[in-house]
């Protein structure tokens, strides 16, 4: 991780989509009117939905709606390494860097960022790509894996990767999901235990007896 | 009371308290960074590890545990050394080993600690994190490699100064302390920062590499730069004024001050008039004591005293005001005042004109409607005070007069003295006359006018209609803006009989109706005002005074003479001589001892000590030194004010720039870099 900064570069305004400010209003209504800055990450979050990014003139105007010091925003805004301080490409590659990805070939998916798309955190100068290394997304279970936009992409090859890439380029939507075949994270070359088909024709069924129930009362 | 143990020593505590507060108590020093008793708690530092029991088996922090009954406290255990060499070992990882060139070295609580906590050597093999500077305006000078994240500065400026402009960026090893976008932060109160930072991240800009701790001669004194009569300490070497900090006192200033009262020293080394000057053809010219003296007394003694004016200015110190009174009243000079600014107040019971509620009482009101004044420009402190009690408690503000930033939230009822007439039937009178502690506070913006006897009256009325004066409570409030206001009011250095007010001297002047004024430090009338008559100016700094002077004696500044002042509440307190005057200049008392021999009206007394013995003699309450009567005043609103028409003009503050209000603080370069960033409104800071 390094330093979050704001981008050099920021857009002279900024302003709340129908949609966002609809959205907005609604995590703010959970709150009671004295607490309403409890809505800023939501509403942080929204904001980069619809942007892509947090800009200078969002975090003021997220102020502004939360009732809070610019600061305050500021501080949120650079805490969280989700927000996005600097515009990104329409497609945001995240690739997991944590130990078990790492171990399981996430070094070599970076290396086909690097090659396909450019520098880290740089955006192509397409316009169309943005790769990051990012900690643990917690599919360790279907490493190395990506997050590309909004969809988790898991068992992931430096070929796998590379086509899903290209496939974005050529404007097509890749389907997330396993590229090794799996439905989600059971053991890749299928089930190793629990195989016995007794356990689920019922044969196998008899009443339980818990051992903390209380001793019916004899009359 | 409760009973905890520190130490196996038994202490009694009272129920809420921390453990850090009850181990102090029983005289244990805890060391600590991100505690302080007058900000909100952190926990951040770690430096307060004590051990507990009953508890976990490990180190608590001190600062952040509230204290229980039974409890045995342990500060000197061989786990809580251990743990706060830990503490302050990763510390000082990142922390840069450039003592010998910061500006906190030999009053930073780092190294100090580091002597009784630190290690010999350092284990870190890594490189060390090096922060950017950040830009937070013209009092603050930042080295960020050296912050060690205590958030201090942080919440001392959300919490007490109101302005939450100061935050902790990014996180982790990159967490930065920081303003919005680095802009100047926008606090009078922004120099306490730098006193609050236990290292040297955050130190003073306009004294950066200027002294040494401990090459200072420190002298506890009072500052003038407002009527709050705050407490500071002096710190000066040689014949300079380095540096200005506040002194703790829990009854006025806390242990804060404002920017004005701490940068402004520089002040006290430019424009400074060192020798007596007498105007020949026109221009000012070098003249010794007895050639200026002998000016003055020539023409005063040619003049009627019906056609002499005096004007005493806000920074004068009792002394030089009697003197100057009984020189002047024992001629039959009847036209003398010292309310340079034409306030309508004095001359009545003391409760009149004084801040009854007492600074340190106003914490009690729950409901205060201010009339004409701008407390957060006229005195900061005190309006930390406000925000205090609105932030802790139920405090209810209304304001009549200029619609200002006041750092905590107000009703807002109207702009002048239309509004006042009917403030007996708004919406926030019945907020005043259903509060338990009601507060009327009426500043210069609503007296210092030609209606302002009347708009005092009217204010009075109203104070009576809410029942502002009750059972052991004294809610009707005069806030003044100048250090020697109430001094002045209390020796009765007002017009006599037939006299004429300040503004009515600089006019009757202007009319050629007098031939002769004497300004006693007067430098905010419109001295261009005074026509053709022979102006004296006793003062400290070539302002406007001395521009318009025909003889300038120089005289004394605060910080250069002993003197009694007395602040907005009635306190009276003594400021002790700093360093000496400059040059030839000499104690403004003196100097109208010296005059009153050559008018042959020799003063009654040699010394200081006779003078300050008729003042006491002729004005007991001068010999009350911080003493401070509060509700006690028998006040009798009814009797307050005067008569006459109402001009409907708004109230307007006379504070209009907030770091220029009196000479010394016009010869500061601190306090006009501060003005000119001040009144742009705000800008980036440059790349």
């Amino acid at each position: 991780m390094s330093i979050r900064r704001l981008a050099k570069e920021q857009p002279a305004s900024f302003a709340f989509s129908k949609d966002t400010m609809a959205k907005a209003k609604w995590w703010i209504s959970k709150y009671p009117e004295a607490r309403k800055q409890s809505a800023v990450i939501p509403i942080l979050w929204l904001v980069q939905k619809q942007e892509g990014w947090v800009s200078e003139p969002a975090l003021r105007a997220i102020a502004e709606l939360c009732g809070m010091e610019y600061v305050r925003v500021y501080e949120v805004a650079t805490f969280y390494t989700m927000f996005q301080l600097e515009p990104v490409g329409r497609v945001l590659v995240q690739v997991c860097g944590t130990t078990p990805c790492m171990l399981r070939g996430a070094n070599e998916l970076m290396a086909v960022c690097k090659e396909k798309i450019g520098h880290k955190d740089h955006m192509s100068a397409d316009g169309w790509f943005t790769w990051q290394e990012v900690e643990c997304l917690g599919a360790c279970c279907n490493a190395p894996m990506a997050q590309i936009n909004d969809y988790y992409y898991e068992d992931l090859t430096p070929e796998s990767l590379g086509q899903i890439l290209d496939d974005f380029r050529a404007g097509k939507k890749p389907w997330p999901g396993s590229y090794a075949g799996r439905h989600s994270s059971e053991p890749a070359g299928g089930a190793l235990t629990l195989t016995d088909p007794k356990l689920y024709d019922g044969s196998l069924a008899k009443p339980v007896k818990l051992p903390n129930l209380p001793v019916p009362e004899k009359a | 009371m409760p009973i905890a143990k520190v130490n196996g020593v038994e202490v009694e505590f009272e129920p809420g308290m921390t453990v850090l507060q009850v181990a102090e108590r029983a005289g244990e020093e805890i060391p600590r960074f991100c505690y302080h008793e007058r900000l909100s708690i952190a926990g951040n530092c770690r430096m307060c590890l004590v051990e507990v029991k009953p508890g976990p088996p490990k180190p608590q922090a001190s600062c952040a545990l509230p204290a229980a009954e039974g409890q045995e406290i342990f500060t000197n255990t061989p786990m809580v050394k251990k743990a706060r060499e830990g503490v302050m070992e990763f510390l000082l990882i990142n922390h840069p080993l450039d003592c010998p060139i910061c500006d906190q070295g030999g009053e930073c609580d780092l190294q100090d600690q580091a002597m009784g906590y630190g290690r010999d050597g350092s284990r870190y093999q890594e490189n060390k994190r090096a922060v950017e500077e950040k830009y937070m305006g013209p009092t603050i000078k930042t080295i960020m490699t050296r912050c060690i994240q205590c958030t201090r500065c942080v919440r001392f400026v959300s919490e007490v100064a109101g302005t939450p402009e100061i935050g902790m960026i990014a996180r982790g090893e990159d967490a930065e302390i920081t303003t919005y976008l680095e802009h100047a932060l926008t606090s009078e109160l922004s120099g306490n920062v730098n006193d609050l930072c236990p290292v040297g991240a955050l130190t003073h800009r306009p004294w950066a590499f200027n002294y040494r701790p401990w090459e200072l001669s420190k002298t506890e004194t009072i500052d003038v730069m407002d009527a709050m009569g705050a407490n500071i300490r002096a710190d000066s070497r040689g014949p300079e004024v380095m540096r200005v900090l506040p002194r703790t006192n829990d009854a006025i200033n806390e242990e804060w001050l404002s920017d004005k009262s701490r940068y402004a020293v520089d002040g006290l080394m430019r424009q400074r008039l060192d020798r007596p000057y007498v105007r020949v053809g026109g221009k000012l010219k070098e003249a010794t004591w007895a050639e200026a003296l002998g000016a003055v007394a020539d023409v005063l003694h040619g003049v009627a005293p019906e056609r002499i004016g005096v004007i005493a200015g806000d920074l004068q110190d009792a002394e030089s005001m009697k003197a100057a009174m009984d020189l002047f009243r024992s001629m039959g000079v009847k036209n003398i005042d010292c309310r340079q600014d034409g306030a309508a107040i004095g001359g009545g019971a003391r409760g009149g004109y004084l801040f009854n509620t007492t600074i340190a009482g106003i914490e009690q009101a729950d409901a205060i409607l201010m009339i004409g004044a701008n407390p957060r420009l006229e005195a900061p402190l005190l309006n930390a005070r406000i925000r205090k009690s609105w932030l802790w408690g139920n405090l209810k503000v209304g304001v009549i007069g200029e619609r200002v930033e006041l750092t905590y939230p107000y009703e807002y009822l109207g702009f002048g003295p239309a509004t006042l007439k009917a403030a007996s039937r708004n919406a926030f009178a019945e907020v005043m006359k259903n509060a338990k502690a009601p507060a009327v506070i009426v500043g210069m913006g609503a007296l210092a006018r030609p209606d302002g006897g009347a708009i005092l009256k009217q204010a009075a009325d109203l104070a009576a209609k809410f029942g502002v004066i009750r059972e052991g409570w004294n809610g009707f409030n005069v806030l003044h803006t100048a250090a020697a206001r109430v001094g002045g009011l209390d020796m009765g250095f007002l017009p006599g009989e037939g006299g004429l007010s300040a503004p009515e001297i600089v006019a009757a002047a202007g009319r050629g109706e007098l031939d002769a004024v004497v300004l006693l430090g007067a430098d905010e009338i419109d001295t261009s005002a005074l026509g053709k008559a022979f102006v004296t100016y006793i003062g400290t700094h070539g302002d406007a005074g001395a521009h318009r002077a025909d003889v300038v004696l120089p005289g004394a500044a605060y910080t250069e003479k002993p003197g009694i002042y007395v602040n907005t509440e009635g306190r009276v307190q003594i400021a002790e001589r700093v360093v000496f005057p400059k040059g030839e200049a000499k104690e403004d008392w003196a100097i109208l001892r010296a005059l009153s021999e050559r008018l042959g009206k020799t003063l009654p007394y040699d010394t200081l000590a006779d003078l300050r013995h008729a003042l006491i003699n002729d004005h007991p309450t001068f010999g009350q030194v911080d003493y401070v009567v509060g509700p006690a005043t028998g006040l009798d609103l009814g009797k307050l004010g005067g008569k006459g028409d109402i001009a409907d003009e708004p109230f307007a503050s006379p504070v209009r720039d907030f770091y220029l209000t009196n000479p010394i603080a016009r010869a500061s370069v601190t306090m006009a870099e501060c003005s000119a960033i001040r009144s742009k409104a705000p800008a980036l800071a440059a790349e």
